[in-house]
Parts: structure tokens; C-alpha cells; sequence
């Protein structure tokens, strides 16, 4: 078997017809009082790509680390492959949960702790229990995933940004989990990695992985995911449906912030149309959201 | 043409400003350019350890119990010639692992005999024995003995020695493998994982460090007082703890997202090679002849 190999469709742990992730009126507040997530409630299956949305500080990230049982819950219930994340969260069987559960954080620093890439990408599966030359087995194959074998004996602080990201991914793939979260996986890359990053979780997703990515970069969400969930800026959740369904509801996207709206002069014609958070003005993502028609190449030339 | 003859004492002004200005952050320039010299040293040095020479291509564990042999014979051997083969051996294997020759004799030697020498200098004066002179100087006499200069030679030396075998370890072994070989010597695991984070770590918080001074930098643009420098450091100083904190937490959290479960296991790399266990030999005749040497050479 290697990192990315076919696997069941079904975990063991669920029964048929049974979700994943049953999540039934989640909230979380950082010291108590600071809300990040409120009322969430969400049913995630087996195989499905599911694209979490939002802005900056919508409680994306906090639900990734409730999925992957770091952190639980300050309201609400939460069952994830037949377990109670309170319960993981709290220390009870963590170890096996997360043989299942993969989450890689938006920060590669914080998830490469060790000194050596090999030493972090090792870390899972040295916890897992395995031989010596099982964990390299798997450590060499998750590296060479990633395309980073080269890179084995470096310290992370040598990396660059995109091979930090490698690394970090490699790290989570060596444990072999049924289910994959990836925290804002693409952001600040540059193309070349990022559409690397794209081809990999489109064939985590061919392997029959579980897989839900937040993101706010919605020009590649089309291309991972096939259900996409909003989050507010109040961390509620206020759409879940195919991608093209919430791509193409422009007041949604303009309302959660995920894409503005803003006033052109075209020659005496004052003109609004909406930009995705991530693209630049005029960007390539222009057009591929909301339901304003792309602008002809001469008319994006008018001043702002 | 009257506003550029304003503009000229203008800009004068300016340039004196910013020259009064640049005088007055030079320490924080220093702090900045003394942190990235630190950064960019420790890099320089990994860089020998990943060149293709004769010690970097040992195994690290065999290295550590090479070195530590060495250094034990250079303590118990008390005899300079003991010493002078330990050094020439150390010489000669700097050389084999392509170390270059100035770069390594100066980063011992330049500190070892003024903090050494300072140690021991009272033996100067104090052993008793014949005076290589008596100067006196009103009631007290200055009057170095031969047997306080022999001693203190030989502990210079012995320092120094010790000290090129450690530097020789460093520089031709990258760090996560010296402090992984630690658990050769039965190093608890615990303390090996925790010097390997405090290493990883200890450049993220200095590149921040170097970024938070930089960007004070870019935004100076008057004068400011010692007074307010200070108050910013120190402001500074508990951001950065601040951000340590919640790192730390962040990477607990990394941790147990990847099923730690408070068992500290660590994956072992290393594999000795024949020509390891026959280099490990080589320092032991070494290390026995240095001190036998003690015993015969005066």
C-alpha cells in the first residue's frame, strides 16, 4: 500500500449509511467568550470532497481542529467515525483516532517540529508503533509523494514555503489516513505549487479519501470539492450545496466576504462588479464567481 | 527657481537628521545585524557538515564516542607531547573532512587562550618552584614560576585540544544528527526531543525577532529617545514571548493530531559501517598512545 493507494470507501468504524462527521449545533468560543463557531451543524459522508468557505476568522481553521479532535468542542455534540471528538479531545483513544484523521495545518512551522524533514515526516508512524524500517518504508514513500525526497536530511528552516507545505502534507500522508483536512493548503504558493497541491488532493480524492479542505481561494474550489459549505464571519453556517450552486450566488459571496464588490468608471459609465478576496483586480479568477458577466479586455483597461 | 533654492537646505536638513537618527538606532542595528551573523553562521556550518568529506561521512554515533574518547585522553594525558598528537591527529582529520585549515584554528584559538589563560593565571604566580624572574614592585613581587607556566601550558593546551575536538564534531556532523546521537550514549529521549524542537525552533523566533526589528526600522522616521528604544524592546521582547506561547500550544496540538500520546519515540537512521568501527579503532590507538605518551615523554 502506499501514501495515496485505493482504499474502502467506508471506514470500519462507520456502518453503511452512517456519516463520518455528525455534527449537531457545534460552537466553540476561544477563552470563553470570543465566538468562533455557533450552531454548526453538518453531516459529512464517506469519499465526499467538501470545501469549507470563508473569510478570515470565519472559524474554518477551529472546525478543521474540531474535526481532527485537537480541540473540542464549548457546545454542541460531535461524532466522527463513531466516536465522540469530546471524548478524543479530551485524551480518550486519540491514539487510534488519528491512525483514521489527518490534518494538515495552515502553518507549516507549527506542523514541522523536528529537526530534520525525515525526523517530522517519521513522526506519525514512530507513533503508530512500527518497525524501524516500516516507518521508512512509509516515510519514503510519503516524501516521494510530495516529490521531496531530495529534501529528506534538510532542517525545515532551510525550506522554502512551498516545500515547507510539502513537507508538512508528506508528514500527515505517511500515517495512511481514511480521512485527509487540509487548512487553506494553497495559500501563499506560488502556481506551480499550488496546482501541485490541486493534483494531489484530486488523486487523494480518486483514492476514495475523505476530504475537506478550507479555503478561501474559490478559483480552485470547482476542482476539489463537490460540495461546498459557508461559513459566516459569525462562524454560523449559511450554505452547503454544490459548488457551482454557491460559486454563482453572488450576494452570498459578497455577504460571507468572500467576494467584494466595487465601483469602475468605464469612460463616463460608472459600473459594479464583484472580485473574489484572492484575485487581484481584474484578476484570472474575475467571472468564474457571482453572476456578473466578465468585462471585454478593453473595458477592464478603464482606470479604478 | 526659489522653491529649489528652499528645497536644497531642506533636504540638507534632512540628510543631518537622518544621520543624527542613524547614529542614535545604531545598537538596534547591531542587535539586528547580530542576530542574522548568528543565523547565517549556524547555516555556514551546516554547510561543512554537508560536504562530501572523510568525518562527515562517518556515523554520527561512532563520531560522538570518537570524540569523547579523544577528549577523555586529552584530560588524563599529562604531557604536552600527548597533547601535540592528539591536535596533529585532530589537524589531520579538519584536513581529510575538507575543513578549511584558517577557519577552524582561528575559531578555537582566538578565544581559548584569553578565557583559558585568564583561569589560570593566579597558578602563574602561586605554584611553588623556581621564578623565571622576581620583579618587585614596591612591597609585592612580580615573579612568574616555571612549574605554574609548565601547568598552565598544559591546561591551555589540554583546553584547547578538547575544544578543536568538539568544534571538529560540530562542524562535520549536521546538529539534528548530534543530538540524535545522543541517545547512544542513553541520553533519555525526552531531552533529546526537546533540544531537537528548542533547535528547530530557536531560528523561527530569531528570523521573527529579525523581521519585527526590520520592519521597526523601515517604519523609524524621527527621532527617538533611549528611553523609548528601550520601551519598544522590551515591548517587543514580551510579543515574541507571547508568540512562543501560543506556538507552543499550536505545535502540541500538531503533535497530537499525529497520535502523540505522551510516549517519546524517535526514528533511528543511522547505520555503522565497517570503516566506522575501523576509524572508531584509529582514535582509540590515538587517544591510548597520547596518554601513554604522558608517562614515558616528559
Amino acid at each position: 500500500m502506499t501514501a495515496i493507494e485505493a482504499r474502502p470507501a467506508t471506514p470500519t468504524a462507520v456502518g453503511p449509511g452512517e456519516p463520518l462527521f455528525d455534527l449537531r449545533d457545534v460552537g466553540y468560543k476561544y477563552a470563553g467568550r470570543q465566538v468562533a463557531l455557533d450552531g454548526v451543524s453538518l453531516r459529512i459522508w464517506p469519499s465526499e470532497r467538501v470545501a469549507l468557505l470563508g473569510a478570515n476568522g470565519s472559524g474554518k481553521s477551529t472546525l478543521l481542529k474540531i474535526l481532527d479532535g485537537v480541540i473540542g468542542p464549548t457546545g454542541g455534540t460531535i461524532r466522527a467515525l463513531g466516536r465522540d471528538v469530546a471524548a478524543v479531545a479530551a485524551g480518550e483513544d486519540g491514539f487510534t483516532f488519528h491512525r483514521e484523521v489527518g490534518l494538515v495545518f495552515q502553518d507549516p512551522d507549527i506542523q514541522l517540529f523536528s529537526a530534520t524533514v525525515l525526523d517530522d515526516v517519521a513522526f506519525g508512524p514512530l507513533q503508530l508503533g512500527l518497525t524501524q524500517e516500516e516507518v521508512r518504508e512509509r516515510s519514503d514513500e510519503a516524501l516521494a509523494e510530495m516529490g521531496i525526497a531530495h529534501l529528506a536530511d534538510r532542517a525545515p528552516f532551510e525550506l522554502s514555503g512551498g516545500e515547507k507545505k510539502r513537507a508538512a502534507i508528506a508528514s500527515v500522508l505517511s500515517l495512511r489516513p481514511e480521512v485527509v483536512l487540509l487548512d487553506e493548503p494553497t495559500a501563499s504558493l506560488d502556481p506551480r505549487t499550488k496546482w501541485v497541491l490541486v493534483d494531489l488532493i484530486q488523486r487523494l480524492a480518486a483514492a476514495g479519501r475523505t476530504l475537506i479542505v478550507a479555503t478561501h481561494e474559490l478559483d480552485i474550489v470547482p476542482l476539489i470539492a463537490d460540495r461546498a459549505v459557508v461559513l459566516s464571519e459569525e462562524g454560523r453556517v449559511v450554505a452547503d450545496g454544490p459548488p457551482a450552486t454557491i460559486l454563482a450566488d453572488r450576494d452570498l459571496l459578497i455577504r460571507v466576504n468572500l467576494i467584494h464588490e466595487h465601483l469602475h468608471g468605464h469612460g463616463s459609465v460608472a459600473h459594479s462588479h464583484p472580485h473574489a478576496a484572492a484575485d487581484g483586480h481584474h484578476g484570472p479568477g474575475e467571472g468564474a464567481v457571482g453572476d456578473a458577466p466578465p468585462e471585454p479586455a478593453a473595458a477592464r483597461r478603464s482606470p479604478d | 527657481m526659489t522653491t529649489a533654492t528652499q528645497t536644497v537646505p531642506a533636504g540638507r536638513a534632512r540628510d543631518a537628521a537622518a544621520g543624527a537618527h542613524a547614529g542614535r538606532i545604531g545598537w538596534l542595528e547591531q542587535t539586528v545585524g547580530g542576530i542574522t551573523s548568528n543565523i547565517e553562521h549556524a547555516i555556514f556550518t551546516e554547510r561543512h557538515a554537508r560536504s562530501a568529506g572523510w568525518l562527515q561521512r562517518r556515523d554520527p554515533r561512532i563520531k560522538m564516542a570518537g570524540a569523547l574518547t579523544a577528549i577523555l585522553a586529552a584530560s588524563l594525558t599529562s604531557s604536552l607531547a600527548g597533547l601535540a598528537l592528539l591536535y596533529g591527529a585532530t589537524l589531520a582529520a579538519a584536513r581529510a573532512s575538507r575543513i578549511p585549515f584558517g577557519f577552524f584554528v582561528k575559531r578555537v584559538w582566538l578565544g581559548i587562550p584569553f578565557f583559558a589563560g585568564i583561569v589560570v593565571l593566579p597558578a602563574i604566580f602561586f605554584v611553588p618552584g623556581p621564578r623565571v624572574f622576581d620583579l618587585a614592585l614596591g612591597p609585592a613581587h612580580l615573579a612568574p614560576g616555571w612549574n605554574g607556566l609548565a601547568g598552565a601550558a598544559l591546561f591551555v593546551s589540554r583546553v584547547g585540544v578538547s575544544v578543536s575536538l568538539a568544534v571538529l564534531l560540530v562542524v562535520t556532523t549536521p546538529w539534528a544528527d548530534v543530538l540524535k546521537s545522543l541517545r547512544a550514549l542513553k541520553v533519555p529521549q525526552v531531552f533529546v526531543l526537546v533540544l531537537s524542537m528548542t533547535y528547530r525552533y530557536i531560528f523561527l523566533f530569531l528570523h521573527t525577532a529579525n523581521g519585527i526589528l526590520l520592519a521597526r526600522k523601515s517604519r523609524v522616521v524621527g527621532r527617538t529617545s533611549g528611553s523609548e528604544q528601550r520601551r519598544w524592546i522590551t515591548g517587543t521582547m514580551g510579543n515574541l514571548m507571547s508568540r512562543a506561547f501560543k506556538m507552543s500550544n499550536d505545535v502540541y496540538a500538531a503533535m497530537l493530531a499525529r497520535g502523540f500520546g505522551g510516549e517519546i519515540r524517535t526514528f533511528d537512521t543511522y547505520r555503522a559501517r565497517p570503516s566506522d568501527w575501523v576509524a572508531l579503532a584509529g582514535v582509540a590507538a590515538v587517544a591510548v598512545a597520547a596518554v601513554l605518551a604522558g608517562r614515558i615523554l616528559p
